[in-house]
């Protein structure tokens, strides 16, 4: 015999439940950025950002950190991008589904699951030394989009994948030709998916560290060159804490990071959704 | 005069071992409105794509016979495929109009052909959408997201775009299937203007469209050519059982 539950008040409970759960993710992550900014705010001023670390960054500012870590992603993306829109362009666009997409598409999802201190490890010993490119932004660069062009052909795909495929026939119908449905119709319609993932890329680089201190290293001094090494934000907020340097300046370091990133997302879905919007 | 400009002659379309098309024959003349009635599956909406070769999209597909159009082999191996759909402009069931203004997609067709004169865009924009009776309607939003329009608009913003492409044929693919009884009469009217310059192939669920608009009617059934006659006598006296039955209802 089946237990009489009052419909209301079963309803009432999971909505409760769930509030509940709601509530504990939300209280937690604001916790995190609460908890951070509240030591961090303090010790951030005008000559934190524009001055470069003193001391091994006991004392001075963090902007060499903030110039490498900008420059490092910058890099990333710039050679991850084309790289995985261009995959997922010939994934979805140019070939059939066969053995051949598969194993491309296996192999991506592999590298996804990598941990980040592997595709380091990969890095210092194919860029580094192999290379000879040494401790750089390069090795840097290119070890940080080999990481994240697993997320970029996935999201690409799936935003290429989920243009409806009557716009193509219309395009076809309309004289195009395929490269011209593709640039012209397919990637237009699939741009705030792929924003997106550019975007995730974007926070996942500046916030990388096991993979960025094996390959661009931890130098104080503002890059020069792409073949200068250079600490990033997250590397110099690791090390203070790590070696007990200055407490104070890595949550300052911290609260710069993470202000960055939310200011990152904040402005670039601002950005798309003012772009979308005439059209959709 | 000879004035076919459509000819198939033992023309089947395969997908895969499935033929869609079996062994078709017929001719269209020019500035006819030539309809193509029968049920879902019959291989109407397959016989447009094979003419602009939409069917190539498809994998495993295949033509078998011979498909003309304008004396030229639609499937020989020199066709530009690209000039083929430019002359046979295509309208499908729903209408899709493409995520950009009205202005863009009227003017796609022409972007794409290399048209970059601002001016002859906005000529060409304007007399397609004269043309369509939608000029009145839109004339201050072209620069409106054409998503915006209403279902009768939009189809009617897709008839202009292919005049944009100044084709020699309108294909419709049930073009009215969803829409309401005024928007079905305006693009009624539209088409019986455009036969004077165009040749009309309307492919349509409704067989009293065709009996209202259709020169000649074709009545395809599960991929073949039951019967094709001027329309008047595909309605009043139709010579084969299965046109009868169909158009009285009985089946389909």
């Amino acid at each position: 015999m089946r237990i009489y539950v009052d419909p209301k008040a079963e309803q009432r409970f999971f909505r409760a439940l769930l509030w509940l759960l709601t509530g504990i993710t939300v209280f937690i992550l604001f916790f995190i950025i609460f908890y951070i900014l509240k030591r961090g705010l303090p010790v951030i001023s005008l000559g934190f950002l524009s001055k470069n670390p003193v001391e091994m960054g006991r004392a001075g500012g963090i902007f060499s950190t903030v110039i490498g870590t900008v420059a490092l992603t910058l890099l990333a993306i710039l050679i991850a991008t084309p790289l995985g829109v261009g995959s997922a362009i010939y994934l979805t666009e140019y070939t059939r589904e066969n053995w051949m997409t598969r194993v491309i598409r296996f192999g991506s999802e592999c590298l996804a699951g990598i941990p980040s201190i592997i595709f380091g490890l990969f890095g210092f010993i194919l860029f580094v030394t192999k290379l000879r490119l040494g401790w750089s932004l390069l090795s840097g660069g290119l070890t940080l989009a080999f990481m994240i062009l697993p997320t970029l052909i996935r999201t690409s795909e799936e935003a290429i994948r989920s243009v409806p495929y009557a716009y193509r026939e219309v395009s076809f119908s309309l004289g195009s030709t395929k490269w011209q449905t593709v640039t012209r119709v397919v990637l237009p319609s699939a741009l705030p998916g792929i924003a997106t993932g550019v975007i995730l890329s974007v926070g996942r680089s500046i916030g990388e560290t096991a993979a960025v201190i094996f390959t661009a290293g931890s130098s104080l001094h503002i890059p020069t060159s792409l073949y200068s090494s250079s600490r990033t934000m997250s590397v110099h907020f690791y090390i203070l804490a790590r070696e007990g340097i200055s407490m104070a300046n890595a949550y300052g370091t911290a609260a710069v990071l993470i202000i960055s990133i939310l200011a990152i997302n904040v402005l670039a879905y601002t950005l798309m959704n003012k772009f979308m919007r005439k059209y959709c | 005069m000879d004035r076919t400009v459509v000819r198939a002659k033992g023309f089947s379309h395969f997908f895969g071992p499935l033929a869609a098309l079996k062994n078709i024959n017929l001719e269209i003349y020019q500035n006819e409105i030539f309809g193509i009635i029968g049920p879902a599956g019959s291989g109407k909406s397959t016989f447009l794509r094979s003419l602009n070769r939409l069917n190539d999209l498809i994998p495993g597909s295949r033509p078998e016979g011979t498909l003309e159009v304008g004396g030229q082999d639609v499937y020989a191996p020199g066709t530009s495929v690209v000039e083929l759909r430019r002359r046979l402009g295509m309208v499908f069931a729903t209408p899709v109009p493409l995520p950009r203004s009205v202005f863009e997609n009227i003017a796609f067709g022409a972007r794409m052909a290399g048209e970059k004169s601002r001016k002859r865009l906005a000529e060409l924009v304007t007399d397609c959408l004269k043309k369509t009776a939608l000029w009145e309607e839109v004339m201050d939003r072209l620069e409106m997201s054409a998503l915006k329009l209403s279902g009768g608009q939009q189809q009617r913003l897709c008839l202009a775009r292919i005049l944009a492409l100044k084709p020699d044929f309108i294909m419709l693919d049930e073009p009215t299937s969803g829409l309401d009884p005024i928007s079905t009469m305006k693009i009624e009217e539209t088409l019986r203007k455009l036969q004077a310059e165009y040749t009309v192939i309307l492919v349509t669920n409704n067989t009293k469209q065709a009996a209202r608009v259709a020169d000649r009617t074709a009545f395809f059934l599960n991929g073949e050519l039951v019967e094709l006659d001027r329309t008047d006598k595909i309605f009043s006296a139709p010579s084969d059982k299965r046109t009868n039955d169909y158009i009285s209802g009985k089946f389909g």
